[in-house]
């Protein structure tokens, strides 16, 4: 076997390439400040977006130092027994749940409960699927983008232009849509430009989803002070018991056996299981801090996001748009997507919407553009600004440890992350969000539809390792048979 | 580039996997080193830095040894694993 000039990972650092690489990082962090800065000094309601950037640069940092996805969670357990990342963000849903019912006790909580139904498992499902072909959840192929990885880039952009296809599907989806989504949606009186009758998609949205019930945990049960609803509601009973309860189902079944065996010192019950517990959240320490800062930097983006809203008199960034003179996105309520808090493909799929329109397909006949979102120039879209700067901030994290890689993928592994984004876009348009949008910002904010999302993305994610692992297993067969 | 799994001498296996970003390496990994003998070695040869700890940590649950692991200049891993 040849050898090769070899460095032990413990050891890496100095040199010229880690000092080029630290350089490099600096540059990448003096675009957003240059970005941040021009825009303030021009118009300083840019504030707002900047507040969105730099959330974004943030995420980006930590989900790549923690190599932070929800994709690896899922498939991880199931593919290879290994527990730590879901460990991590479980971690993540306990700390922003917490940090998220301060804001709404403190502050104006900018999230809006999701309906709860059928649907959220259906789109789990199909996004479940598909990250686990992708190699990478909506968050985490951002992040990986930022790593360099052009398969992640095909993924990101395979998911926002399949939204747009989705959400904009012509009169012939409407073989796919019973009476009653029909009769509902027409009694909704839209204005016309909407053609809320003609589309798969808006008529799911009006006829279906929308005469489902929302609601918080918090709400439901009856507190009549918002401290109790939030903090015991909304965190306690939707985000940390649950949390804690899959926690101990991952020790139990995938994490005990192999700790017991390990087991230096006798056995003392109670004692050691919980050791054993302590074990598994400690077990990757990146991974675990990086739970712990993305849990607290949500919540403290929900937190600023409302602060400035405050400050400047909005309730929506559409607001800020019409009175800085940019009305060409808007929808027709004059607003456009704003969350508030750490979000995903609604962004992207306006990307890819607003080049749709560029290419003259009217997107906007769409309840998702038209009504809700609008497709605002991507210059001026401060939720994109976020989905941008991730990917700076994963690029600024991985060039300072020295994994950053600018790789071209296989025609295989392009096929993957082409199909997987397709698969990842539909499901998350029909779970009206993604592992992040769907789940962790839901189930943090005391909304049960999360979870609901979560069973689903769950199945979809098992149903995925048990087809790739079959895939790979024929393919190892067919291509790489040894005499063993 | 496509996966290759070569027998390099008696119980002396190479997988590489350059090019191949999750799940592939840790999958491949894993069968890979289903179909060793205890006591044989995989030298692994990946370039994903994500699969990295969970390769790591799937040889810690399944009691297997990382006995060698290395980074080149072009972040390309090698890593030793002796099976259990």
């Amino acid at each position: 076997m040849q050898q090769v000039d070899c460095e032990v990972p413990a050891a890496r650092g100095g040199g010229s390439g880690q000092s080029r690489n630290v350089v490099a990082a600096l540059l990448v962090l003096g675009v957003f400040v240059a970005i941040s800065s021009a825009t303030l000094a021009a118009d300083f309601r840019f504030i707002y977006f900047s507040a969105y950037l730099w959330f974004g640069f943030a995420y980006g940092m930590c989900l790549q130092y923690g190599r932070f996805c929800m994709a690896s969670a899922i498939r991880d357990l199931f593919a290879v027994g290994v527990p730590r990342m879901a460990v991590g963000i479980m971690i993540a849903v306990v700390l922003f749940s917490l940090v998220s019912a301060g804001v709404t006790v403190f502050g104006r909580n900018t999230f809006h409960a999701s309906p709860i139904g059928l649907y959220s498992i259906v789109g789990g499902l199909v996004f479940g699927i598909g990250m686990v072909f992708t190699g990478g959840c909506a968050s985490g192929s951002l992040y990986k983008t930022g790593e360099g990885s052009v398969a992640a880039l095909l993924v990101v952009l395979s998911l926002s232009f399949t939204q747009v296809l989705v959400v904009d599907t012509g009169s012939w989806s409407n073989v796919l849509v019973p009476d009653s989504w029909t009769a509902s949606a027409a009694a909704k009186g839209l204005p016309a430009e909407l053609t809320a009758t003609d589309g798969w998609y808006d008529q799911f949205l009006a006829g279906y989803v929308w005469d489902l019930k929302a609601t918080t945990v918090g709400q439901a049960l009856g507190f009549a002070s918002p401290v109790a609803a939030a903090f015991i509601g909304n965190s306690l009973v939707n985000s940390i018991l649950p949390a804690l309860a899959i926690l101990v189902a991952i020790y139990a079944g995938w994490f005990r056996k192999g700790y017991l065996k390990t087991l230096s010192t006798p056995y003392r019950g109670a004692a050691t299981e919980l050791e054993g517990l302590w074990a598994m959240v400690t077990a990757s320490r990146r991974t675990a801090i990086a739970g712990l800062i993305l849990g607290v930097t949500a919540g403290l983006h929900m937190w600023v996001m409302q602060a400035l809203q405050q400050a400047l008199g909005i309730y929506n960034a559409g607001e800020l748009l019409q009175a800085m003179g940019h009305v060409e996105g808007l929808s027709i309520q004059d607003t456009v997507f704003d969350p508030g808090y750490f979000y995903i493909t609604t962004q992207e799929a306006q990307g890819a919407g607003w080049v749709f329109e560029k290419l003259g397909v009217n997107v906007r006949d769409s309840i998702f553009f038209g009504l809700d979102n609008g497709v605002p120039n991507p210059l001026l879209n401060p939720v994109l600004w976020m989905s941008v700067s991730l990917v700076g901030g994963a690029a600024a994290m991985a060039l300072l440890n020295n994994e950053f890689k600018l790789k071209f993928p296989s025609r295989e592994i392009a096929l993957w992350a082409i199909g997987g984004g397709v698969l990842m876009g539909v499901g998350a348009r029909i779970g009206l969000g993604c592992n992040i949008g769907a789940f962790f910002a839901t189930v943090t904010n005391g909304d049960p539809s999360g979870w609901l999302f979560g069973l689903g993305m769950t199945a979809g994610g098992f149903i995925g390792v048990k087809f790739f692992s079959w895939w790979i297993e024929r393919k190892m067969e067919r291509e790489m048979s040894l005499d063993l | 580039m496509a996966a290759k799994f070569e027998k390099l001498g008696e119980g002396d296996y190479q997988l590489d996997v350059q090019g191949y970003v999750c799940p592939h390496p840790q999958i491949y990994a894993k069968k890979a080193l289903e179909k060793l003998k205890p006591g044989e070695t995989l030298r692994l040869v990946f370039d994903n830095p994500s699969s990295g700890e969970s390769i790591s940590a799937m040889c810690q649950t399944q009691g297997d040894a990382i006995v060698e692991q290395a980074r080149d200049s072009g972040n390309t891993m090698r890593w030793t694993i002796r099976k259990h």
